[in-house]
């Protein structure tokens, strides 16, 4: 049985094919309508998310499909002590694919060894989610028309950010990247995720302290939020937060066709006066969430 | 110092120095009834130092254990007081149930009897993840 746990689990020529079928769901949604006609997707969220549990709800309404739902360990067996294994055991009886959430690392490789339906993996804690990954792809070919030849910012806590992480595994994978890593010393990207991503396939890079010394380089500024609590001191908080927060004034020295993204939610870290700007991109991207999520949901269904 | 000859059992020979002690632990050898031998620090012409563990008795060993504490490490068989067979030792693919994940965070640690699996991701830096959420083992 076929699941998605992290990015790595999707060759690259699958990668291209998932971003071709999402185009085609957006060009021909009418084709699509009713091809999930009698199948059920189980949304099993056993810690709070809005976007995630609703973007996959929404996609397998649009594809003619239905949902079940569980949201909140509470009110599930879970917090009566069943195993991850028994519950989705008990949930392939009842769903066709599942798209799970858990606060716990790993929970997703546990439910799609044990699960006799396809598994998404919708997060699981701070390890994986692909899902979101999936959603940055598809921005930026869309915005972009490809990979090849892009500069890619990548601004704010490159440390603890999983989303950030698994973008630059993914990005990685394609010809022609280059990154700037810009964040504070003490939120840089981790070793291994520079050893293993970067340094092994020679993909150039360059790590900065400064969002606008070099926003006029880039391609792609994708933000994450910068928080308080990851600074080892309030004094160099408040040097550096301002840094991270992107601003119109700070567009002014960015390429005319540069894509600003997020993940979302955001706190402060893009100002919303930023919305108005043609660059920014973030609301797309939680649309081609949707579609994507349409897609590997297809994918994993054969259809 | 000497230890008496062993007639029929295992000596793991050429352990690093300071590494005895970790393979005695996971491989269980407290537990059991067998007599067991554990040298450290002796002299040794290739190593310098080394640590030996000499079991006296038939014994069935976890060698995959051996191989992701020391791959260098030696097993001889010995039977009659001769040795019977030398075994290489290799880094294994896949742990299980040898370690456990140090990840607060990491499913292993809540759901029931869920085996403790960690694969070889890095042979040159001698690097094991765990299977579930990809932290990496400390390093011996």
């Amino acid at each position: 049985m076929r699941s998605v746990i992290d990015i790595p689990d999707l060759s690259l020529e699958e990668l291209d094919a998932l971003m071709d079928r999402a185009e085609d769901i957006i060009a021909h949604p009418d084709d699509y309508a009713d091809i999930c006609h009698r199948k059920k997707l189980a949304t099993l969220f056993f810690e709070p998310s809005t976007r995630t549990r609703l973007s996959f709800e929404a996609a397998m309404y649009e594809l003619g499909g239905q949902v079940i739902s569980v949201a909140g360990s509470d009110a599930s067996s879970v917090a009566k002590g069943e195993s991850i294994a028994d519950t989705v055991k008990t949930v392939s009886c009842y769903a066709d694919i599942i798209a799970m959430r858990h606060p716990k690392e790993g929970a997703a490789r546990v439910a799609a060894q044990n699960a006799a339906v396809p598994v998404i993996n919708a997060g699981d804690g701070g390890h994986s989610h692909p899902t979101q990954t999936l959603a940055d792809l598809l921005t930026i070919r869309r915005e972009k028309g490809g990979f090849n030849g892009l500069t890619v910012g990548l601004c704010g806590d490159l440390k603890f950010g999983r989303t950030v992480h698994s973008l630059i595994n993914a990005l990685s994978r394609y010809e022609g990247i280059r990154f700037v890593l810009i964040s504070p010393e003490e939120l840089k990207v981790p070793s291994y995720v520079k050893s293993e991503a970067l340094k092994k396939r020679n993909i150039p890079y360059t790590q900065e302290q400064d969002l606008e010394s070099v926003i006029g380089d880039l391609d792609i500024l994708y933000m994450t939020r910068v928080q308080r609590e990851r600074f080892f001191n309030e004094e160099d908080y408040l040097r550096l937060k301002d840094s991270y927060i992107l601003t119109p004034e700070k567009l002014v020295k960015a390429r005319k066709d540069l894509c600003v993204m997020h993940p979302l939610p955001r706190v402060n870290e893009i100002s919303v006066r930023v919305d108005q700007d043609p660059r920014a991109c973030y609301f797309k991207q939680v649309l081609n969430g949707k579609f994507m999520r349409e897609a590997l949901m297809l994918m994993l269904l054969n259809l | 110092m000497t230890v008496d000859s062993i007639q029929n059992g295992i000596v793991i020979d050429h352990i690093a120095a300071g590494r005895g002690m970790k393979l005695y632990d996971l491989l269980k050898l407290n537990k059991t009834e067998t007599p067991v031998a554990m040298m450290m620090n002796v002299t040794s012409g290739k190593l310098g130092r080394k640590d030996m563990i000499k079991i006296d008795g038939e014994i069935t060993l976890n060698l995959d254990v051996i191989g992701y504490v020391d791959p260098g490490a030696t097993v001889n068989v010995i039977q009659d007081g001769k040795l019977k067979e030398k075994r290489r030792i290799e880094m294994p693919e896949r742990l299980e149930n040898v370690i456990r994940c140090k990840n607060p965070r990491c499913i292993s640690t809540t759901e029931q009897e869920l085996s403790q699996i960690f694969l070889l991701t890095d042979r040159e830096q001698k690097e094991y993840r765990c299977l579930w959420c990809e932290t990496r083992a400390a390093k011996i």
